[in-house]
């Protein structure tokens, strides 16, 4: 419900995946991943289209069962925790497709955002006790906070299907950020983003990072990943066929195999 | 709406309520308006889970149902007190709403509209055949009138009053839900459920929780109703009685209280008036259905204030 | 064993009946991913129709048969014409107001044609009913039963086979890419409504000679043969089929051994227990929209 992750010592991985498999009808669309997160670090998940990034998102964050393997959050198996429980424990998501709350306001996404770190139930909101309205005052204030590290305090009370895309992005993370996240997952953050936009977008992120957060960050703008990444994983049709530090990914034949780039350096799309 | 006004406007609607009460004496009128009370709960009950949680119910009549002959049956077979027989037709529409909403609300779309459907005629069918109990097709006579301690609400007058200071209430509290962490959760779920689980909403318990609350509310209007008209009969809780609470929320507006209230009034007129048009009424009422769903699929208060906006703009530039 | 005969007798006639509606709803759902709660009307209509054709106006069987289909079949294309086309966002709810709109006003104009009064025609072939170990099968169900077969057996060849059927299926399953390589969407559902309300009117026709027609016997007809489609798996043409006949037969069933006030309810507790355990149906593949 309403709880709060175990506490971690400083050398578990936050997130620890082994063998995971699973397959939509015929596809394979995740073939035995494996690998693990630092705390606090900022991993880049990246590889051609259809190699299975969204997929394990959805996996990790409980949207699909795997077929096989194990998924460790802060040392406890997840398996058989729910979307909603997950998020109570310390992961939180962004869509490839922004998925806002169109008819709600920029505020009203993230006091949604708060949910989780918020406990009044029906009938305590139908008597709205002290506490209740105490609780409520808070989250404002916290979500104001939160509008303003993605610059869009200005914008608390205008409808979020309204605002310009790049904006959209950003409230979004916002959002995510609002659950109090150990493990935050991004999923193409940077996708419809101009160049300061991105640029912008990098900034905040290793801002996150400061607040000991990790980061999963599934990205096709290559030299955003490569610049901010810690490490870097790469998919293909489903396996893992590279990982390590950008440098070391960069330079990685079978990288460049996958991506059909006679280059030496992958570019941004 | 602006929300510094709401204070202003419910207290002005009440006086004006308390006003219509003292002022009209018509039995008539009178009926009338109280007919539009329990509908506006029948309404307010199916908006909270339809127009803020997005859950499509084609079935809400048989909450209503339940809610009227649990009344009629403690209260004249049994000899129940009305008021000790009301805590039992709420609660018993509420546990019935809490068992079968949890394989239900698992569906979505056409599918829990279908399985909403369902249920609803299965009730009425119930209603219908189990006759030792219920007094089958033919209805359930003698439903004693409501007292409360040493007040009867037996006449119109203070039928009305009562009737509208429920309404007041349910619109209190309603209003609360919707501007608290649990009414925001609600239109979450309703924007898109998807994201609203990944934010860590727990969208199946809150969707029964709502379709629970929302039956209850249902039940408390069928329980006013079966005090009203002392005869109750299964006919009133069918398939058309469920639609019609549909189209009440639909066409008034969805999210939206005062389209619940419009909506149950033209609902509860629209027939009254329809009445010089005798056998040209359904044609009509099926008429009115699909011009206003066609045109305004938000509603007529969201179409007319379309319109309204949109004629503003035209003439803001010149 | 001759009680259950007989149970299993009529409830094949009504079966074939549902099964018949149950193609209307299946197919346009195929087609179009619509559900026509208006459905059963064009069923009324068709009855109505035909008594009125045959006794009213004095024509001969085949050929009031075939002008009731054209007739219900226009009105249908007129009705997603004017109704459905229009809607410019059609999400479920709209939909089913709108639908749920025009079951009124349709059953009001019924009223205001034929008035309250129930209608009968006489059966097809006046031949005695049928005798077989001890059960009678009446002539007119067995005609039932040879229209439904001919229906699946048309539809089939006609969704595999033509180019038209393909079209339609492609439709429904991708509107985009069936937009783009050409096929005329809008025709496409013009046709698939006129198609279903066709079959409603079959549906219709066939049973005016055996129940007494009126202008309201068409909503619970409607639900029951939705619920024989969904029984079968919505979309699936073989299984309306297979969903109306074991509709028809378990209500039968149901009748005979619990008892009749109940019969209505078989068709709801069915349609419940397939949603809530395996919502696409016996022969369905459908993706069913559950979260």
């Amino acid at each position: 419900m309403n709880g709060t992750a175990k506490p971690m010592t400083g050398s578990d991985p936050i997130l620890e995946i082994r063998d995971v498999d699973k397959a939509f009808g015929g596809v394979q669309a995740l073939d035995r991943i494996g690998f693990a997160l630092e705390k606090a670090s900022i991993t880049g998940l990246i590889g051609p289209n259809g190699a299975g990034k969204t997929t394990l998102f959805n996996v990790i964050t409980g949207i699909f069962a795997p077929d096989a393997g194990d998924i460790r959050f802060a040392g406890q198996s997840i398996e058989n925790l729910e979307v909603h429980q997950r998020v109570s424990l310390g992961i939180a998501r962004t869509f490839q497709n922004v998925e806002l709350f169109e008819s709600m306001t920029a505020m009203e996404n993230i006091l949604v955002g708060l949910y989780t770190r918020t406990r009044a139930g029906m009938i305590q909101s139908m008597l709205r006790l002290p506490r209740t309205r105490q609780e409520e005052a808070r989250a404002r204030d916290q979500a104001m906070e939160l509008l303003k590290f993605v610059g869009l305090q200005d914008y608390a009370s205008r409808k979020s299907g309204d605002l310009p895309f790049g904006w959209q992005r950003m409230l979004e993370v916002a959002r995510a950020m609002a659950a109090q996240p150990h493990l935050l997952l991004l999923d193409e953050p940077a996708a419809g983003l101009n160049m300061s936009e991105t640029g912008h977008l990098g900034e905040l992120i290793k801002e996150i990072r400061k607040q000991g957060i990790t980061i999963l960050l599934v990205e096709h703008d290559m030299s955003l990943t490569m610049s901010i990444s810690d490490q870097i994983v790469v998919l293909d049709q489903g396996r893992k066929i590279a990982e390590g530090t950008p440098r070391a990914v960069q330079e990685d034949e079978a990288v460049m195999a996958a991506y059909l780039g006679k280059k030496a350096n992958p570019t941004n799309d | 709406m602006d929300d510094k006004y709401l204070p202003a406007i419910y207290t002005g609607f009440a006086l004006g309520i308390a006003f219509l009460g003292w002022r009209i004496d018509n039995a008539y009128y009178l009926q009338l308006l109280i007919f539009i009370g329990l509908n506006t709960l029948l309404a307010l009950s199916l908006n909270m889970l339809m127009g803020y949680a997005g859950q499509i119910s084609l079935g809400h009549a048989a909450f209503y149902g339940i809610g009227a002959y649990v009344t009629a049956i403690l209260s004249t077979t049994y000899q129940v007190p009305p008021l000790l027989a009301l805590p039992a037709a709420v609660g018993a529409a509420m546990l019935i709403a809490w068992i079968v909403g949890m394989p239900t609300l698992r569906l979505s779309g056409y599918y829990l509209g279908m399985g909403t459907l369902g249920f609803g005629m299965i009730v009425h069918i119930v209603l219908r055949e189990w006759s030792s109990v219920t007094g089958g097709a033919s209805g359930f006579v003698g439903i004693p009138p409501l007292t409360v301690g040493p007040v009867e609400f037996a006449s119109n007058k203070s039928y009305f009053f009562l009737v509208w200071a429920v309404v007041l209430a349910v619109i209190f509290l309603c209003r609360r839900i919707i501007d608290s962490r649990v009414g925001r959760a609600l239109c979450a779920i309703h924007d898109g459920e998807k994201a609203a689980a990944a934010v860590g909403v727990n969208t199946r318990r809150l969707k029964l929780q709502v379709f629970v609350l929302s039956a209850g509310i249902a039940a408390l209007a069928g329980f006013l109703y079966a005090h009203l008209v002392f005869f109750i009969s299964p006919g009133s809780f069918g398939f058309m009685a469920s639609i019609k609470i549909v189209t009440m929320v639909v066409i008034g507006g969805m999210a939206s209280i005062w389209g619940a209230l419009f909506g149950a009034s033209l609902l509860t007129l629209l027939p009254e008036w329809l009445h010089a048009f005798s056998e040209f009424e359904m044609v009509v009422y099926g008429l009115i259905l699909m011009v206003v769903m066609i045109f305004m699929p938000r509603g007529l208060t969201r179409g007319l204030m379309d319109i309204y906006e949109r004629y503003r703009k035209t003439h803001d530039r010149q | 064993m001759q009680e259950l005969l007989q149970y299993l007798f009529s409830g094949m006639t009504n079966g074939a009946v549902y099964a018949v509606i149950a193609l209307g709803f299946s197919m346009l759902y195929s087609s179009t991913d619509l559900i026509n709660f208006a459905h059963g009307e064009f069923v009324m209509l068709g009855a109505l129709c035909m008594v009125s054709l045959t006794a009213g106006a004095g024509l001969a069987l085949v050929p009031a048969f075939f002008v009731t289909v054209a007739a219900v079949a226009a009105a249908g294309m007129l009705f997603e014409r004017l109704a459905i086309r229009p809607v410019r966002h059609p999400q479920p709810i709209v939909l089913i107001i709108i639908t749920v709109g025009a079951s009124i006003f349709l059953r009001g104009t019924g009223m205001l044609i034929w008035g309250k009064d129930a209608h009968s025609m006489p059966p097809f072939l006046d031949i005695a009913p049928i005798d077989i170990a001890g059960a009678r099968l009446l002539a007119q169900s067995v005609w039932i039963l040879v229209i439904v077969t001919a229906l699946a057996a048309g539809l089939h060849l006609f969704y595999k086979k033509t180019l038209t059927g393909k079209a339609m299926t492609a439709c429904a399953v991708n509107k985009k890419g069936a937009w783009i390589v050409g096929i005329p969407f809008k025709w496409m559902v013009l046709l698939a409504f006129g198609m279903s309300t066709g079959l409603g009117a079959v549906a219709g026709a066939s049973i005016a000679p055996i129940t007494m027609s009126s202008y309201d016997m068409g909503t619970i007809l409607g639900l029951k043969g939705f619920c024989g489609a969904m029984l079968g798996g919505l979309g699936s043409l073989w299984g309306a089929i297979l969903g109306g006949f074991l509709l028809g037969i378990l209500e039968a069933m149901g009748v005979g051994f619990v008892s009749s006030g109940f019969k209505d309810a078989t068709a709801f507790l069915l349609l419940l227990l397939v949603l809530y355990v395996r919502p696409q149906g016996i022969l369905g593949t459908a993706e069913v929209k559950r979260f």
